[in-house]
């Protein structure tokens, strides 16, 4: 594989990461982690596990964003305690 | 708090790193998991069970135990969602609803609701428009999902794929139908209880697999024992008990991915969703 591109996916994770802890949105926050884990699925796929990068692709990437989001249309710009 | 709560995570990265350092270098031949492991399964899987995607074969046959466990944390997390959410509470106090011919909305209280009436439209109390584009390509696009979700399910022998992933995908296109049209048309189609019994039903079906070898005479999900029943010899017997294996695992996970959306998406009540 070639370097730079596993480079650039690295550096793209940490800064999601960063960002999602970051970020003062929590619905911006769930779809960061989503595209967090679709980068994981690709640097799964780079170093070869495919069956990984396929569960991270579905579940990470997936259905736990839909249940992240699910999640947050439920709660309130401010806390009512 | 906040010093110490950073100073932790800090200690805790630190000691990451240190002991990161220790572990073999990716793709080492020389280290202990290439020199013991890994060559058995690459040498003997085809010969074992007949399955060329090694890794469907160590998380079905190999670890058999692992799998039929992480299942049941699935199950788990389904029954967990379901208790800690669905409780009964009160009633919603207002309902609107739609007088299809002339398009006005109407706000219902009490217990005076029009119940399958042909004129009036249940409608929740989010509701925009659903656009006809979004929801008729949906429509279009579920079948070839859940084709191939089946497709990952059967074919987890040959290519990267297998019970979970199937089940996910499947899972995932209910949710798509729940998300373009509303919650309930998603559970007139596909009830919670419904989601409840598929669920236990695939674990049912993992440690039944494995109960049945019991009966054979041979280990718990020791699928070569299965051979009178599922035709073949031995091997094939392994090869097609994963099979069986991996559909347990595929209903189970399908039908908590949609129960766990059924009750996040309305926080318990199952009313109105996303």
């Amino acid at each position: 594989m070639i370097w730079q591109v596993e480079l650039i996916i690295l550096i793209l994770i940490i800064i999601c990461a960063f960002a999602a802890i970051k970020v003062r949105d929590l619905l911006s926050a769930a779809l960061l982690l989503g595209a967090y884990s679709f980068l994981m699925c690709l640097a799964w796929a780079v170093m070869g596990a495919v069956d990984v990068a396929f569960t991270e692709a579905t579940v990470g990437a997936g259905v736990s964003t839909v249940f992240c989001v699910a999640a947050v249309f439920h709660t309130t710009r401010r806390t009512k305690d | 708090m906040k010093i110490l709560g950073k100073l932790t995570i800090l200690l805790c990265g630190v000691l990451l790193m240190v002991f990161a350092m220790e572990f073999p270098n990716w793709g080492d031949p020389e280290s202990p998991a290439s020199t013991h492991l890994s060559p058995y399964f690459i040498q003997h899987t085809m010969e074992d069970t007949a399955v060329p995607n090694i890794v469907t074969s160590v998380l079905a046959d190999y670890r058999g135990y692992d799998t039929m466990f992480e299942t049941t944390v699935i199950l788990t997390a389904g029954l967990a969602c379901f208790l800690l959410l669905r409780i009964e509470r009160k009633k919603i106090p207002h309902r609107y609803y739609r007088h299809e011919p002339t398009g006005v909305t109407l706000r219902m209280e009490g217990e005076k609701y029009p119940k399958n009436s042909a004129v009036f439209q249940r409608m929740d109390a989010n509701w925009v428009p659903y656009d006809f584009v979004i929801s008729r390509t949906c429509r279009l696009i579920i079948p070839f999902i859940q084709i191939f979700a089946l497709y990952v399910v059967a074919h987890g022998h040959h290519s990267p794929g297998g019970g979970f992933q199937g089940g996910v995908i499947m899972g995932a296109s209910v949710i798509l139908f729940a998300i373009s049209h509303n919650l309930r048309t998603s559970i007139k189609n596909f009830s919670e209880k419904t989601a409840a019994l598929f669920s236990v039903t695939g674990v049912f079906i993992y440690a039944g697999t494995g109960a049945l070898c019991l009966l054979f005479g041979e280990v718990f999900l020791n699928y070569s024992a299965l051979a009178p029943i599922l035709g073949g010899d031995r091997v094939m017997a392994r090869s097609h008990g994963i099979l069986v294996v991996e559909i347990g695992v595929a209903v189970a996970v399908t039908a908590v991915m949609i129960w766990i959306y059924y009750n996040l998406s309305s926080a318990g009540k199952q009313d109105e969703g996303l």
